[in-house]
Order: structure tokens, then C-alpha cells, then sequence
């Protein structure tokens, strides 16, 4: 069965799951002038792909290979101390729940709905999501991984007024990146739930922090 | 030429309220020496051998185990200092920390900084194994370079356990040969000093502190079991250290609040 056609419908920033609300840490980097350009957006989302990309894409593939998903979710909450990125994995986990199960109706899906009703990470729903949609483990990775990099590459066209066609080169650039960490992802996803990576990136968690704070912003993360 | 050395700690309650130490074993470049406490109750033990190691192709481990009701402090007399090793074939050096506490036990992992000398290439993995009733304190400083001088490559990776379940697990990588990205706006942001100041208590699970800025690159995260952690960035070591020591005391009068209800 060729299931490409399931991976572009998945991976479509245009499934309604709700993501393109979230600019993944680079509001608050373009607030404190870290991100003026786009080399500095490509530094910032090969960090980004490097640490917290290749943490959740491996949970997404892990979900896929068939992990307890409950397992992954709090492998999930251990690798986010940030109580601002753990509410917003869970509701976006939620959003996807909510999407997926009308798109690839599954009873994993379901079982985890009801376990997690106020959302499970959602990089572990994107995985059970992938498995119900007849995608493989590295599909879920890739998914997942993209989106660690074309969230924050989309937020910050409208918040620097970056030229769309300059956001999407360095999306491009990092393609060879994204494999590597996707493989990388779903090597590790092969050898148990301990075997799972937990890059982190300091920056991220203490600016996540910061920016829930912040009485007006244009994105939710 | 490298080492492979392993320390180890084992701390128990004496059955008079205080906390003896009936295995303490140094070894290699790893010596042990028992120091006095300030405070009653508890053993203290100071790793005063660590200064010029790890070089390259060393293999450093220390074991502690603080017993059921036992109250351990472990410090360091200086900083630990990864060098390169003898030779362009010694690979990374490793310095593994397994710590286990029991029930009623408290157990403080207090050492000093680790700095990433130039050329050197070391990965660092801490582990904790906590029983439910565990109290934990654990802070680690990364520093990276000498004064003046690039950083070597640096790995940690921190995972915490509490019941057997996971409650932190954390992996940084920085240095030449690291990930790229690991010196820019998403990781450090240019910044050369990095700690993890982590407080686990049973007490907040009564409550738990919410979170909070400490300056601009500094927070403190409740995180989702009863657990603090303190993340901190500091363009040095002496900046990062009163951030992370500012943060202790209140959170230690935090817990002492929450024991007293």
C-alpha cells in the first residue's frame, strides 16, 4: 500500500490541528533581537531541529512504532520542565486528537482520547495518528520535525515582515538536516522507550516562560 | 595512560538521628574526604581529587547511595576541569554519577563547575534514582572554556527518576563536533555558562511553587511531578552561581514551609 499521498494530507500546514498559532520560541527571539535576518532564523531553527526537534520527533516515532502511548506522554512530560511548553503540547495534542480522529478514526486514538482527555503531547498523538493513517515510524518523525522548523520560519515572516521566499530557502537549506534527524529519530524509536533522545535546548525553556507572560503577543508560543 | 576509576558513597541513619557513612571509597583521581556538616543531622562528604581530571580517554564514575532516612551532602573542593588527552587518539573522556536515595532519605549533589577546557571532549551523564519519599537536591554548572578560550566538547545528560517513574530527563550538547545550532538564539544565545539546579520534594505534592523569571535568562519551572527546576543561563560562572544560589535558599524555605503545615 503506498501511503505518500497520507504523509502530504498529515504534513499539510493547512490540517486543521491548530499549529500555525504558534511561532515554536522565535516571537520571543525576535523580541529580544536575536532573530533579525534569515541567517539568524536559520541558526535558530537548526538549533531548534537539533534539540527539541529531535526529542519529539523520536516520542512521534515511537507513538508510530507502536510504544505505550501513556509511556511516551510522560516520557514527554520528563523531557519539557517548561509548565508553558507542556500546556501547549497538550493543547495542541488535543487540537490534532480532535482532527485525526475524524481523518484516520482509530480505537488507539480513541483508548488515548479517553486516557488524556485535556490533551497528551502531541507529538505521541501525531504518532498514533501516523500509525492509523498507515504512515511509518520515520514519516512521523519527518512530520514532526518539519514542524519544529516550519513553525517558527512562517512566525517570522509576519513578525519581521521576512520575504516569504527567503523563509522558505532556509527551510529548504535544512532539508538534509531534517532527514538526518528523522532517521535519527526513528533509529532511537527502534530501541525502547529508555533509548528515546532528550535534547534540550536551555534558551527555549526559559523564553517559553517569559513570553506566557506577556499581556499581548501575536502567537501563542 | 587514561584512568577508569570509580568512587563510591554509601550513607545510612545511624538510628540516633544522625547519618554514618559506612562506605566511602575514593579512587584514582576521585578522593573522598568526610567533611564537616553545618548542619545537624546530616554527613557530609567533599570530593577534594577531581581538579585536573577527566583528560581524554578517562573513565571517571561516582556511586552514591544515601540509605533510608540518611541525610548526605556531597560537595567539591574545586572545579572539574575536562582536558584534552594525551595524544591525538584518546577519544572523550566519561564521568558517569549514579545517585540513589531511599525512602525518607535526602540526598544534596552539590558539586562544583564543569568546565570545558579547550580541545577536550567529554560526556557526562548523571543519573538519579529517587524512592517516593526522597528528597533531592542537585545542581550542575556547565562552563564553557576557560577564561578567554573556546569551549571543548561538551555532553550531559541528566534523567531523574522518582518510583521508578521519569521525572527529568534532560540532554545538553555544546562544542565543536555538538549538533549545529547549540551557541544560537534557540539553545544558548551566546551565552557561556549553563546550570540545572533541580530541588524534588514530597512536600509539593501539597503545592508546588509557580513558575517564574530570575532576571532575563534565568526561570524556575514547577515541572509535572513534585518538582522544581531551576534553568539558568550567565555569560560566566561566578554570574551563574548567584542566580542559582539566590534560588536555592527560597526554594528551600519553600519546602520547609510546606513541611511545617
Amino acid at each position: 500500500m503506498t501511503t505518500r499521498a497520507a504523509l502530504l494530507v498529515l504534513a499539510d500546514g493547512r490540517f486543521p490541528a491548530g499549529g500555525h498559532a504558534h511561532s515554536g520560541g522565535a516571537e520571543p527571539a525576535v523580541k529580544a533581537g536575536h532573530i533579525r535576518n534569515a541567517q539568524d532564523l536559520a541558526d535558530f531553527c537548526l538549533g531548534r531541529l537539533h534539540t527539541t526537534g529531535l526529542t519529539v520527533a523520536a516520542l512521534a516515532a515511537a507513538a508510530a512504532h507502536g510504544l505505550d502511548p501513556l509511556a511516551l506522554d510522560e516520557a514527554a512530560d520528563a523531557r519539557t520542565p517548561s509548565p508553558a511548553l507542556r500546556a501547549v503540547a497538550r493543547k495542541l495534542g488535543r487540537q490534532l486528537m480532535r482532527a485525526a480522529r475524524a481523518t484516520w478514526p482509530s480505537p488507539a486514538l480513541t483508548a488515548l482520547a479517553e486516557a488524556r482527555p485535556r490533551g497528551a503531547h502531541q507529538p505521541v498523538v501525531l504518532g498514533l495518528t501516523a500509525r492509523a493513517a498507515g504512515l511509518e515510524p520515520a514519516d512521523a518523525a519527518h512530520c514532526v520535525a518539519y514542524e519544529t522548523v516550519s513553525g517558527p520560519a512562517t512566525a517570522v515572516v509576519r513578525l519581521l515582515s521576512l520575504d516569504p521566499f527567503e523563509a522558505t530557502a532556509v527551510l529548504a537549506r535544512l532539508a538534509p538536516a531534517l532527514d538526518e534527524v528523522a532517521e535519527q529519530a526513528a533509529e532511537a524509536a527502534r530501541h525502547g522507550i529508555d533509548a528515546l533522545p532528550a535534547a534540550s535546548a536551555p534558551l527555549l525553556d526559559i523564553t517559553a516562560e517569559a513570553h506566557a507572560a506577556w499581556p499581548v503577543r501575536l502567537f501563542a508560543s | 595512560m587514561s584512568v577508569t576509576a570509580t568512587a563510591r558513597i554509601t550513607a545510612v541513619a545511624d538510628g540516633r538521628g544522625s547519618t554514618a557513612l559506612p562506605l566511602l571509597e575514593s579512587d584514582g583521581p576521585l578522593a573522598l574526604r568526610r567533611t564537616r556538616s553545618p548542619e545537624t543531622g546530616y554527613a557530609r562528604v567533599t570530593v577534594v581529587g577531581a581538579m585536573s581530571a577527566p583528560l581524554g580517554g578517562d573513565r571517571l564514575a561516582v556511586e552514591v547511595r544515601a540509605e533510608d532516612g540518611a541525610r548526605l551532602t556531597v560537595d567539591a573542593a574545586a572545579a572539574t576541569v575536562a582536558l584534552p588527552g594525551a595524544g591525538p587518539d584518546a577519544g572523550p573522556a566519561s564521568y558517569t554519577v549514579r545517585l540513589s536515595a531511599g525512602e525518607g532519605a535526602e540526598l544534596r549533589w552539590l558539586p562544583e563547575q564543569l568546565v570545558s577546557a579547550r580541545g577536550s571532549a567529554l560526556d557526562m551523564t548523571t543519573r538519579a534514582d529517587l524512592a517516593p519519599t526522597a528528597r533531592l537536591v542537585l545542581r550542575e554548572e556547565q562552563v564553557l572554556g576557560r577564561h578567554g578560550e573556546p569551549t571543548g566538547r561538551l555532553s550531559t545528560r541528566l534523567t531523574v527518576r522518582r518510583a521508578g517513574r521519569p521525572l527529568l530527563d534532560q540532554h545538553l550538547a555544546y562544542g565543536p563536533g555538538a549538533p549545529g545550532g547549540w551557541d544560537r538564539a534557540a539553545v544558548l544565545g551566546g551565552h557561556r555558562a549553563v546550570g540545572q539546579l533541580l530541588l524534588v520534594d514530597p512536600a509539593f505534592d501539597h503545592g508546588l511553587p509557580a513558575p517564574r523569571l530570575l532576571g532575563t535568562t534565568a526561570a524556575l519551572t514547577p515541572l509535572a511531578g513534585p518538582a522544581v527546576l531551576v534553568t539558568a543561563l550567565a555569560p560566566d560562572a561566578r554570574l551563574l552561581r548567584a542566580v542559582l544560589d539566590e534560588a536555592l535558599e527560597g526554594l528551600l524555605k519553600d519546602s520547609r514551609a510546606l513541611r511545617r503545615r
